[in-house]
């Protein structure tokens, strides 16, 4: 177990993510809110990351960052080779678009729309998406094609925010609080469809979670606190979600 | 993007009723643009259609007597292509059970030809045989008011004789579009007909056999009407010419002009206002909705959708609404063309109403509505996306609420806390408050204009006929007379009081500027016809000079005390220079005003009247118009009291068409606005209201809190109303102000508190409909999504 960040060869082949010195200030009037303190880490091909720590350390912003929702105050953020802080709105939305499927902390789900048709929006855009009954038979949803959110409990709310991120068979996945409102059952189930994506296509994978329990399926678990990673722990051996129990 | 399609249609859905409420402002807009430009196009079009297919002339003149061999000579003069000559004359007719004074324009057509000019529209009937004369072809207006069809017969004094004339056919003429009684001042379909007859009966009763008093022609390509009506007056003057004068003096023509140019005015006002208001309303319920979506927009951007995608998606909901609009608006717009295309039917004799709507004019109206919406909704969609997604989807923090001035001033304790709420939320968003304040006073102010109208209408009939004219009657002789002809009044039995004056054809001159009217000679004292100031108070007739309507100081560019050349058209054609006096004031045409005995020695005359106002004993009043029929020197008799009603009966119909599109059109745009913004707040606010509930505060307390806010609003936005009411009235007095008429703005209480109650009655309304759907909030719904 490494207690500093991993510095890689910059120029590695199989380094997915490189993240620099990356800081976040958020100025909300006089009030400076400084999310991320220089954060320094790779994400390596086929990897599955599980991103620990306390509310309020910066790991939403830290995901937010790294899917092209958000800019950087300082620092660098390299995508397959590609400076992500350097891009252009142009670029960022094809990011997007081509090669992340992100999972919302508040899942943001269209209200006009069902089940179905919030996977669809997504897969409608992408290069090579799965079926969206498929992907949200993935996660337990097969019942509910045609509900719309208002009519769907929060945790099957959630499940369709999963199934939107993993429909389109990103390159990679990168999710927010997944299990957040799930029970351990169904959070397993949730936990297996991502696990799944990552073993069998080899998607690299950064899953947040409060969950300490889940940390056990990761190949590494970055431990994030007040802004900065505090500790990167290797998993000897990845188990499988439906051994994890909370 | 068919996802995103069906989130389109299921937000369009959702918010139907806001959008309906849109719809019909759109509605409105489009319709009321549609109305008065197309109606305006389609008289164009019909007039130009009328007139040149039934040779319209451009140049008409009167005189005396001239002998038919002139007509070559008048062909003659450069710039002039067909010439016709005729014989006209103002009769006295008897229609029966009609016992009101009633004159009759007899205008003769070619015995052996179709005339050159000025040709027939023959509705019924037949034209009169050559040779017969008791037979004539009546205008169609006339004919209708008294129920006359060919083979209908009346009486008439020609020339002194009684005779009874037979109706062979109804006809319309280019010439008589709107046929109106010289000095009248609006169409009388029952006192006033226009007959045609032969020329040789006409010439024999009249005695013109071989001669003409009236003419009309045709300017050849590139003539010179100005130089044409010159050379005519030098060749006329021999022959007692009245001067030449070209179609924009001609009555018909003059009126129709006027009232097209009102048209384009209306057509220029109204529908901005509306399509201003739809623009307006449009933009807010899209920045709002827009802005409600914040996070559902942050989410499609997240996934990888472009900026373009999204303005896409929020354009076409914006252009589905704009559409249904535009349609509906279209196709009403259509309706009330016909609607107004008829109104107008009524007054303006064309044998036809050809109506076109230009395609540019729907493209026109569809373009601003269209435009303003799609460029409202880019602007909000771009404020959306200007924030990164991820700040975007963060729920919204709460927002900043301070106390506001109001609670500051009114001590603590007065104001409920759903009251302060109410204020808070006001002092929060003033400039959304403001539009939403204008919206609702457009719609105040509108129906304030539409209801001016009646308003300064009534003003004028009042001004005009009951403080200037106070005779029951006037009486005209044939010509001028000697002033025996008063005595002779005087002593019928039922005349109470006559007063003599006198009128002059005219051409007013100063520097280069004229304008051809007539001077009236009043006597001295004279207490039917009296002269009002600037200020109404009656103005005594100066001795000297001439004394002008206000109005030709705008005309003529003369101011008091400057000297203005008087070209007497009659007579011995005298022209003189005469000082003016001073001014008057007169909403309708523009007269020149002398003393009676100076206007006389003006044209050298002796003492001559033309005419005389008499009071009357009223229940002698049809013994005395008998009377005043057999006269031989009378020409004709006018009743006060008749023409008032007819000029009421007359304005009625336009006005309570424009009245009705007013208040409907308020009562649209009120609602569309009131009900829009108790919509978006609900939207905004559901959740707040519903966590009231939950915390044990009532339905009524929280109707109070969304609609005692718009309530306020509403409130705030009458006085306001009135005030661009007032302005907008203004705007089209001045506008649509010609030598015809000018408009006074008077606007009456009552038009006031109407405008009022149509808002506050159409803000109940919507009130009530959302206030509705507070009733029914789902508490566990609100609570449980976030939007
Ligand atoms: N848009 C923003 N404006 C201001 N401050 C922000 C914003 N977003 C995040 N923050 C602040 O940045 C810090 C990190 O926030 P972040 O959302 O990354 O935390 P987190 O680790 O995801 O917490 P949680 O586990 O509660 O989701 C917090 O203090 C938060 O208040
Ligand atoms: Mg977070």
């Amino acid at each position: 177990m490494n207690t500093t960040a991993q510095h890689a060869g910059s120029e590695t082949a199989g380094i997915v993510f490189q993240v620099r010195g990356l800081t976040k200030v958020y100025e909300m009037g006089e009030v400076k809110v400084q999310a991320l303190r220089g954060v320094d880490w790779d994400l390596a091909e086929g990897e599955l990351i599980v991103l620990l720590g306390p509310s309020g350390s910066g790991k939403s912003t830290l995901l937010n960052i790294m899917g092209g929702l958000d800019t950087a105050s300082g620092g660098t953020v390299t995508y397959r080779g590609k400076e992500l802080t350097l891009a252009t709105e142009q670029e960022l939305t094809e990011y997007r678009r081509f090669q992340v499927g992100f999972v919302f902390q508040f899942y943001n789900l269209i209200p006009s729309l069902t089940a179905r048709e919030n996977v669809s929006v997504v897969t409608e855009i992408a290069k090579e998406p799965m079926e969206p009954e498929n992907a949200l038979a993935l996660v337990g949803l097969s019942e509910r094609l045609d509900h719309f959110p208002s009519q769907l409990s929060g945790g099957e709310q959630q499940r369709i925010a999963i199934a939107r991120a993993i429909s389109k068979n990103p390159a990679v996945l990168l999710c927010d609080e997944p299990t957040g409102a799930l029970d351990s059952q169904t959070g397993v189930v949730v936990l297996e469809a991502l696990e799944r994506v990552n073993r069998e296509l080899g998607t690299p994978t950064v899953i947040i979670t409060h969950n300490a329990d889940i940390a056990a399926m990761a190949d590494r678990v970055v431990h994030l606190s007040n802004g900065m990673i505090v500790n990167i722990a290797t998993n000897a051996a990845r188990r499988p979600p439906a051994e994890l129990r909370w | 993007m068919k996802s995103l399609d069906k989130k389109l249609f299921r937000d369009l859905w959702h918010m139907k009723g806001q959008a309906l409420a849109i719809v019909l402002v759109i509605m409105s807009g489009i319709s009321t643009f549609i109305m008065f430009l197309s109606v305006m196009d389609s008289l164009m079009l019909t007039r130009g259609r009328f007139y040149g297919e039934h040779g319209f002339a451009d140049v008409f003149a009167n005189c005396k007597r001239a002998p038919e061999s002139l007509k070559e000579r008048i062909a003659a003069i450069p710039g002039v292509a067909l010439v016709e000559t005729r014989v006209a004359a103002e009769v006295k007719l008897d229609i029966p059970d009609f016992s009101e004074p009633v004159t009759g324009h007899l205008v003769s057509l070619p015995d052996d030809r179709p005339p050159l000019l000025n040709t027939l529209y023959l509705r019924e009937g037949r034209l009169p045989e050559p040779w017969r004369d008791n037979e004539v072809v009546v205008s169609e207006a006339f004919a209708e008011a008294h129920r006359f069809h060919p083979g209908s017969s009346f009486g008439a004094v020609i020339n002194g004789r009684w005779k009874t004339l037979t109706v062979s056919g109804i006809a319309l003429s280019p010439e008589f579009v709107l046929a109106v009684r010289p000095g009248a001042i609006s169409p009388d379909f029952k006192r006033y007909g226009i007959l045609w007859m032969g020329r040789k009966a006409l010439g024999r009763a009249y005695d013109m056999e071989g001669a003409f008093n009236d003419l009309s022609l045709t300017l050849s390509p590139g003539g010179d009407a100005g130089e044409v009506i010159r050379r005519l007056d030098r060749v006329l003057d021999r022959y007692g010419g009245f001067g030449a004068y070209s179609r924009k003096d001609q009555m018909s023509h003059r009126f129709l002009s006027e009232e097209f140019k009102q048209l384009q005015q209306f057509a220029r006002i109204f529908p901005l206002i509306f399509i201003g208001v739809a623009a307006f309303l449009l933009n807010v319920v899209i920045s709002r909705t827009v802005a409600t979506q914040r996070e559902q927009i942050a989410a499609l951007k997240a996934f990888g959708y472009t900026t373009t995608d999204v303005a896409v998606h929020f354009v076409k909901l914006v252009l589905l609404v704009v559409a249904l609009g535009t349609i509906a608006g279209i196709l009403l717009g259509i309706r009330l063309s016909h609607g107004l295309g008829n109104i107008y039917m009524e007054f303006y004799r064309f044998p036809y109403f050809l109506y076109v709507l230009r395609p540019g004019v729907v493209g026109l109206a569809a373009g601003i509505t269209g435009g303003a919406a799609v460029l409202g909704t880019i602007h909000s969609v771009w404020k959306a996306v200007r924030i990164s997604p991820a700040q975007a989807m963060r729920p919204e923090e709460p927002a900043q609420y301070r106390k506001t001035v109001a609670e500051r001033i009114i001590p603590a304790g007065i104001l409920s806390q759903p009251t302060r709420i109410i204020l808070r939320n006001l002092e929060r968003r003033p400039v959304k408050a403001f539009l939403s304040i204008a919206g609702i006073a457009m719609a105040c102010a509108i129906m304030v204009v539409g209801e001016f109208f009646g308003d300064t209408v009534n003003y004028m009939v009042d001004i005009q006929f009951r403080r200037v004219h106070r005779e029951d009657m006037t009486v005209t002789f044939i010509d001028a007379t000697s002033g025996k002809a008063l005595h002779e009044l005087q002593g019928m039995r039922g005349v109470e009081y006559a007063e003599p004056f006198r009128t002059v054809s005219v051409r007013l001159r100063s520097a280069n500027r004229t304008y051809r009217t007539a001077i009236r000679g009043i006597a001295k004292e004279s207490s039917l016809y009296r002269l009002l100031d600037e200020d109404f108070r009656v103005k005594a007739m100066p001795e000297a000079g001439i004394v002008l309507t206000d109005y030709f100081s705008k005309v003529l560019g003369v101011r008091p005390g400057e000297n203005i050349i008087v070209e007497v058209l009659e007579g011995g054609r005298p022209v003189r220079t005469v000082p003016v006096a001073g001014f008057i004031r007169e909403y309708l045409g523009l007269m020149g005003y002398m003393d009676l005995d100076a206007l006389n020695r003006l044209m050298r005359e002796g003492h001559a009247i033309s005419g005389a106002s008499i009071t009357v004993d009223e229940r002698l009043q049809p013994s005395i118009y008998r009377t005043l029929v057999e006269m031989p020197r009378v020409a004709g008799a006018v009743v006060r009291k008749d023409e008032i009603r007819n000029f009421y009966d007359t304005q009625a119909e336009s006005m309570l068409f424009f009245t009705f599109v007013a208040t409907i059109l308020a009562g649209v745009i009120a609602f569309g606005v009131v009900y829009n913004s108790a919509r978006i707040s609900l939207a905004e606010r559901g959740r707040e209201l519903a966590s009231l509930r939950v915390l044990g505060y009532t339905r009524g307390e929280i109707s109070y809190i969304l609609l005692g806010e718009l309530g306020l609003l509403t409130l705030l936005a009458i006085p306001l109303g009135f005030l661009f009411g007032r302005w907008l009235s203004d705007y089209v007095a001045v506008a649509i102000e010609s030598d015809l008429f000018r408009i006074p703005i008077v606007i009456e209480s009552a038009t006031y508190s109407l405008a009022a109650s149509v808002v506050v009655v159409s803000a109940a309304v919507s009130g009530l409909i959302v206030r509705h759907r507070l009733d029914h909030l789902d508490l566990v719904e609100v609570l449980k999504t976030r939007e």
